[in-house]
């Protein structure tokens, strides 16, 4: 049997080097620029028609349009109308790069944990420096919770400063790891499949069920990601 | 000991963290079923929390698992 972690090798398609630096076109990045090309083509083409009465591909993407933008105002309200863009983008990224990884023989860039902490430090600097220059110095008040004793600050900083440096990671290997052990459950379980022979159909039937939930994981993961994004922006514009 | 059953033995022990991740996960479902019971009305406005909870709780068997692989693969 296969080893089942060797589908998330990355493999150079076009190798360049550049002052001893790997450049190298990637499997991985090849399907970053496909994913990227298909939202582009996909958002555009299905709201080209402007319909008042929209056809089946121009409410799709009004869905996942107006599904960003409730997510925005119910999480950080008015004034989070101007990072639509970003968070948008940033939903659409992560879900085609999870969709299209559950396609067989397509690498699964988000099950990469480079991938999924560039854009988990992307979001954390970017909330850090919003948080800044919305409130200025007083966003230290941040790490240390209203109304408790000033005695305790001494255990309270430290403790809400780890928990706030931790954002980004969590938030990386989360989807990292939701992505990486899917796809190694499902090889594991194809693994079974053949080595049962005729009883293979017992573990081929299970291989269906969780390559369904494989789809709800990936929508969900794609969910989290963003809505944990829109709440630390939250805190940063809101201060708690 | 042999390094390599060392290492099997350690991503056993590695894996035992998924359990209180499992309790964390059915508690919030159970928690999210009795809500929703008691007043079907507030499904809309507790279901987000349910699947937000699901997730944060989950990253914590994730964590465990991670820590198994690395050891058993890297």
């Amino acid at each position: 049997m296969a080893n089942p972690v060797e589908q998330f090798r990355i493999e150079p398609l076009v190798p360049l080097e550049v002052g001893g630096v790997n450049l190298s076109f990637t499997n991985s990045a090849l399907v970053m620029v496909l994913s990227i090309c298909l939202v582009t083509v996909f958002l555009t083409m299905s709201v080209r028609g402007r319909a008042l009465v929209p056809g089946r591909w121009q409410s799709v993407a009004e869905v996942l349009y107006e599904f960003v933008a409730n997510m925005i105002r119910d999480n950080v309200g008015a004034k989070g109308r101007k990072y639509f863009p970003f968070i948008f983008t940033l939903f659409m990224f992560v879900l085609f790069g999870n969709m299209l990884g559950m396609i067989p023989y397509v690498f699964t860039y988000t099950s990469h944990i480079i991938v999924t902490f560039g854009l988990a430090i992307v979001v954390f600097i970017g909330v850090t420096i919003i948080g800044f220059m919305t409130h200025g110095l007083h966003y230290l008040r941040m790490f240390f919770p209203h109304g408790a004793p000033l005695a305790t600050a001494i255990i309270l900083v430290p403790i809400e400063l780890i928990s706030y440096c931790s954002r980004p990671f969590s938030l990386a290997i989360r989807l990292f790891a939701n992505m990486t052990v899917g796809h190694i459950i499902l090889k594991v379980m194809a693994g079974f499949v053949v080595a049962l022979g005729v009883f293979g159909i017992v573990p081929m039937a299970f291989l269906g069920g969780v390559t369904v939930l494989e789809f709800g994981i990936a929508l969900l993961q794609a969910y989290v990601f963003t809505i944990l994004s829109c709440i630390y922006l939250h805190d940063a514009i809101h201060m708690h | 000991m042999d390094p390599q059953a060392a290492k099997m033995i350690g991503a056993g022990l590695a894996a035992i963290g998924m359990i209180g991740s499992g309790i964390g996960v059915g508690n919030i479902w159970a928690s999210l079923i009795a809500t929703v019971g008691r007043n079907p009305a507030a499904k809309a406005n507790v279901e987000l929390y349910g699947w937000i909870g699901f997730a944060v709780t989950e990253a914590i068997a994730l964590f465990a698992l991670v820590v198994a692989l690395i050891l058993l693969f890297v």
